[in-house]
C-alpha cells in the first residue's frame, strides 16, 4: 500500500492526453461519416438486389461483426501492405478500419430503418407522381434517418469508445497518451483516473447533445 | 508458407484454448456478478442502488483497454498483486458485469406491473412473488441479449493479448513475428474467430426460438 496521489506530472503532461481526446474524436467523426456513406449504400442495395448482391453484403456484415476489431486493426496496418503495394499512416490505416467496421454495423441499421417506413408514406409518394428515385431521396430516406438516429448516435458513442483500440498501432490518440504517461511518469493510478474522467465526461457529453438533437428530429406521429 | 503455418498450429491451438477459457471464465463469473448486481440494483436499498448505477455507467462508459490498463498496472500499484492473466479477467469480467447488470434491469422492468400487483393480491410473500412470477417471465427477456452478448465476450478477450497473454491473438502475432507471413496469419485468425462466433449465434438462435413462448 502506501500510494500516495500525485497528480503534478499528470498536468505536466495534459497535453498528451488533450490532444489524444481530440484526435479520438477527430478519428470516430471520420469513421462514422464514411461509415453512415458504405452503411446507406450498401442498405439501400440490399433491400432492392438480388440474392447473390444481398448474401454479399450480408457475409460482409456477418464477417465484421464476428471479428474481434483488434484484429482487423492489425490485418489492416500490418497485413494488407504485404499483399498490396500500398503505403499508409497508422491514423490512415485506422480510419479504413473503423469506418469498414462501423460501416457493417450501420448496414444493419439502416436496413431494418429502410423496412420500417410505413407502407402508406412510400403509397403516398406514388400516387403524387414522384419517381422511384424521388420516392427513395424525398420519402424514404428522410423518414429512415429519424426512425434511425437514437441508434446512429449510440454508434457514435461506440465508436468513439473503440478509437482506444487505435493505440496498439501507435496512433496517439487518448489511450496512447495515457499509456505515454503511464510508462514515463509511473503515475498510474492518476493517469487512468484522469484518462477514465475524459472519456466519461466526452462520452456523456456526446449523448446529452446528440439526444438534443434526436428530440429535435424526432419522427413526427 | 503452408508449412510454416502447418508448423504453427499447435502453438494457435494452444492460443485458441486459452481465448475459449478467457471467454468462458468471463461469461460465467460475470453472469453470476451481474444478476446479483442487477437484482440490486432493482431491488436494493437505495445506497446499493446508486452504488450499482454509478459503478454500471462508469464501466459502460470507458473503453475495456483502458479499464484492462486500469486494472492492470493499477492494482499492483496499490499494492494488490495478480497474475497477469486473473488481471485481464478481472477487467474483462467487470465489464461484462455491467452489460449484464443492464440486461437484468431491463428484464425485470419489462414485466408488467400487474403481474406482481396479482400475485400481492393472491398473498404471496416479497420472496414469492420474485421467485415464481417475477423471475421466471423475466429470465425469457433476459435470455436474447445476454445470448448476443456471449460473443462480445470472445471477442474481448482478444486485447488480453496486450498484457503478454497468449491467447489466439497473441499466438497468431507471434507466429507472424517468426514468420513474416501477416496476411494468412490475421486471415486465419479472423477465420477462427469468425468460426466461433458465428457457431456461437447460431447456437444462440436456436436457444432463443426455444424458450421464445413469450405471450405480451
Amino acid at each position: 500500500m502506501g500510494y500516495t496521489l500525485n497528480f503534478n506530472l499528470i498536468w505536466r503532461h495534459f497535453d498528451k492526453l488533450w490532444g489524444g481526446l481530440l484526435l479520438s474524436l477527430e478519428l470516430a467523426v471520420i469513421s462514422i461519416a464514411i461509415g453512415i456513406v458504405i452503411g446507406l449504400v450498401l442498405a439501400v442495395w440490399y433491400v432492392s438486389a438480388g440474392r447473390v448482391v444481398r448474401t454479399i453484403i450480408a457475409a460482409y456484415v456477418e464477417f465484421i461483426r464476428n471479428v474481434p476489431l483488434i484484429l482487423l486493426v492489425y490485418l489492416v496496418f500490418y497485413g494488407v501492405p504485404t499483399v498490396i503495394d500500398l503505403a499508409y499512416s497508422a491514423p490512415t490505416s485506422f480510419v479504413v478500419t473503423l469506418s469498414v467496421y462501423s460501416g457493417a454495423y450501420l448496414v444493419e441499421v439502416f436496413r431494418s430503418g429502410l423496412e420500417a417506413v410505413p407502407r402508406g408514406q412510400l403509397d403516398a409518394g406514388k400516387a403524387i407522381g414522384l419517381t422511384p428515385w424521388q420516392r427513395l431521396i424525398h420519402v424514404r430516406l428522410p423518414t429512415m434517418l429519424r426512425i434511425t438516429l437514437p441508434a446512429l448516435s449510440n454508434t457514435f458513442i461506440s465508436l468513439f469508445k473503440d478509437t482506444s483500440i487505435a493505440s496498439v498501432i501507435s496512433v496517439p490518440e487518448l489511450t496512447y497518451g495515457a499509456q505515454w504517461i503511464n510508462f514515463n511518469t509511473f503515475r498510474i493510478v492518476e493517469v487512468y483516473l484522469v484518462t477514465t474522467a475524459m472519456y466519461l465526461v466526452t462520452g456523456y457529453a456526446l449523448l446529452f447533445a446528440l439526444r438534443l438533437v434526436e428530440r429535435r428530429f424526432r419522427a413526427a406521429r | 508458407m503452408l508449412s510454416q503455418i502447418l508448423y504453427a498450429l499447435p502453438f494457435l491451438a494452444e492460443g485458441f484454448a486459452l481465448t475459449l477459457w478467457v471467454s468462458l471464465l468471463v461469461v460465467v463469473l460475470s453472469l453470476i456478478a451481474g444478476v446479483l448486481l442487477g437484482v440490486g440494483l432493482v431491488y436494493g436499498p437505495a445506497p446499493l442502488r446508486w452504488s450499482v448505477r454509478i459503478f454500471s455507467d462508469t464501466i459502460r462508459g470507458i473503453p475495456i483497454l483502458v479499464l484492462m490498463f486500469f486494472v492492470y498496472y493499477g492494482l499492483p500499484a496499490v499494492g494488490l498483486h495478480l497474475q497477469s492473466f486473473w488481471a485481464a479477467v478481472l477487467a474483462l469480467t467487470l465489464f461484462k458485469t455491467a452489460q449484464v447488470v443492464e440486461y437484468v434491469r431491463g428484464a425485470v422492468a419489462s414485466i408488467p406491473k400487474g403481474q406482481s400487483e396479482a400475485a400481492m393480491a393472491i398473498g404471496l410473500t416479497f420472496r414469492q412473488r420474485l421467485t415464481s412470477v417475477i423471475f421466471p417471465q423475466a429470465f425469457r427477456r433476459f435470455l436474447p441479449p445476454w445470448i448476443n452478448g456471449v460473443t462480445d465476450a470472445v471477442k474481448g478477450s482478444a486485447l488480453v493479448s496486450l498484457l503478454g497473454i497468449t491467447d489466439l491473438m497473441q499466438a497468431i502475432n507471434q507466429v507472424i513475428g517468426r514468420t513474416y507471413e501477416a496476411m494468412p496469419l490475421y486471415i486465419l485468425g479472423a477465420v477462427i474467430y469468425f468460426a466461433v462466433n458465428y457457431a456461437l449465434s447460431y447456437a444462440s438462435r436456436r436457444l432463443e426460438r426455444r424458450f421464445a413462448f413469450i405471450r405480451d
